[in-house]
């Protein structure tokens, strides 16, 4: 890639941030320099950014219906998924999939409900909650 | 090592970023692509039994800590790392290498990092940066991914160095002991890039050229009518690109390292091996646009276009590698 063809789209996902990125330059010297960003990483970013909110969203639309948990909520809110929260929390995926069933988190002990809250760096009383 | 402020420099990767800097802190002035490439971190792998938010790992460089770790040799230097028991041991320990004036080595989740676009914030517990100092309750970070040296609340920066899960972190800090070739022998450089052609060029089905062409034959078999198929490819797009500078990047990156190397490895036709490999380098990203192009619905969506594509990029990189490893026999 030469220097002028290094992208400089702007990327909203950067939210202003530049990245280094290696281009020839006209002595044919290969060095880094700063890009905007690429609108093909914005495409793909903003594919799995949205793919996450579509999760939270509809698992908030579940747990204010009352089919769904505040904690499948919080989990899809924080970016993560079962795999993510057992690793988190140290709980094997099928004991995270049944604490994701509706009503299951005030029955569980206060430790466990301690653990979801240091995995997902929030507080007891608010993963009980949506907002 | 030494008490002279820390000298930060924006890099395509975070591990290489972090050790070219620690290296030139210490005394040996060394670039991110000589890091990168004498750690031998150019690499493919394939791995569709890992998972990632569901979909399976494709990898453009060797697992993290191969670029601290590989440049050990060529640089005979010994590093020290620490992992802890608890997030408050951990921070104690940080903050009594930095009383010494010590820069040090750090590997972090980004998720858990304010100073990160919310965008890009995903759990990938293998971000490498340098903390260098610490004035009340904020860390002074060179992160190499940003253009300027950045801070960070103490809290943050402990919780990200102790998130959980895949590559936990574990409050991970590594260090500089001593040094003793500030520049390394050329054979170091010939025996560096012999590494990536065998890596590149490996009998293993999911590693190298052999790994690119899984990859497409898997591609190839994606139902074009399925959503999931779209950010199936995404995904892969997304770890070429995005996560740590991939496919393009690492190849443009790993160009900048061989036209170091036809000097520093006696071997002057390295020199248009750098051009070549810009070449294919722009072909990765031709796939990435094609592979855009088609998510957005703005060519139809054709798997065995992409998969053709793959298999060309696969082509090419046998020939690429095979030649390079005449030139450093």
């Amino acid at each position: 890639m030469e220097i002028d063809a290094v992208p400089q789209d702007n990327n909203a996902t950067l939210n202003g941030y530049r990245k280094a990125v290696y281009a020839r330059d006209a002595s044919g010297r290969i060095q880094a320099v700063a890009s905007s960003g690429w609108e093909v990483e914005e495409i793909v970013t903003t594919q799995a950014a949205d793919s996450l909110r579509r999760q939270a969203e509809e698992a908030l639309s579940a747990a204010r219906a009352g089919t769904g948990s505040t904690l499948a909520y919080w989990m899809f809110e924080r970016r993560m998924d079962v795999a993510l929260l057992a690793q988190g929390s140290g709980r094997w995926q099928w004991q995270v999939r049944r604490d994701l069933l509706p009503g299951r988190w005030s029955a569980l002990d206060a430790r466990t409900q301690a653990r979801y809250a240091q995995a997902l760096g929030l507080t007891v009383e608010t993963i009980g909650t949506c907002p | 090592m030494s008490l002279a402020p820390f000298a930060h420099r924006h890099a395509a990767h975070c591990e290489s970023g972090v050790m070219a800097n620690l290296l030139t802190h210490a005394g040996a002035p060394v670039s991110e692509a000589a890091a990168f490439g004498l750690s031998s971190a150019l690499s493919f792998a394939y791995l569709p039994m890992v998972k990632i938010y569901g979909f399976p790992l494709v990898s453009y460089r060797m697992p993290p800590k191969a670029i601290i770790k590989g440049l050990r040799r060529p640089f005979g230097a010994r590093l020290r790392f620490e992992t802890f028991g608890s997030a408050e041991d951990g921070r104690a320990r940080l903050d009594a290498l930095l009383a010494k004036g010590q820069a040090v080595g750090a590997q972090t989740s980004v998720y858990w990092l304010p100073y990160f676009p919310p965008e890009m914030r995903f759990h990938f517990n293998a971000h490498n940066l340098v903390i260098y100092g610490r004035e009340g309750d904020d860390y002074l970070v060179s992160d190499p991914v940003t253009e300027d040296p950045v801070r960070c609340a103490v809290d943050d920066m402990t919780r990200a160095r102790f998130a959980k899960g895949v590559l936990a972190p574990k409050g991970l800090l590594y260090t500089l002991e001593s040094l003793q070739h500030p520049r390394p022998a050329p054979e170091h450089w010939r025996r560096a890039i012999r590494s990536t052609c065998r890596n590149l060029l490996a009998p293993i089905p999911i590693v190298g050229v052999r790994g690119m062409r899984m990859l497409a034959r898997r591609i190839a078999r994606l139902d074009p009518t399925a959503e999931h198929s779209r950010e199936w490819v995404g995904h892969v797009v997304r770890m070429q690109e995005e996560i740590g500078t991939g496919g393009g990047g690492f190849r443009f990156l790993y160009a900048a390292f061989l036209q170091e190397a036809a000097e520093a490895a006696e071997r002057p036709a390295l020199a248009a091996q750098a051009d070549a490999l810009l070449e294919i380098g722009d072909a990765w990203r031709m796939f990435a646009l094609r592979a855009a192009r088609m998510i957005r619905g703005r060519e139809p969506f054709v798997p065995g276009t992409l998969a053709g594509l793959l298999n060309d990029l696969a082509d090419r990189e046998t020939q690429f590698f095979q030649t390079l490893r005449r030139i450093v026999a």
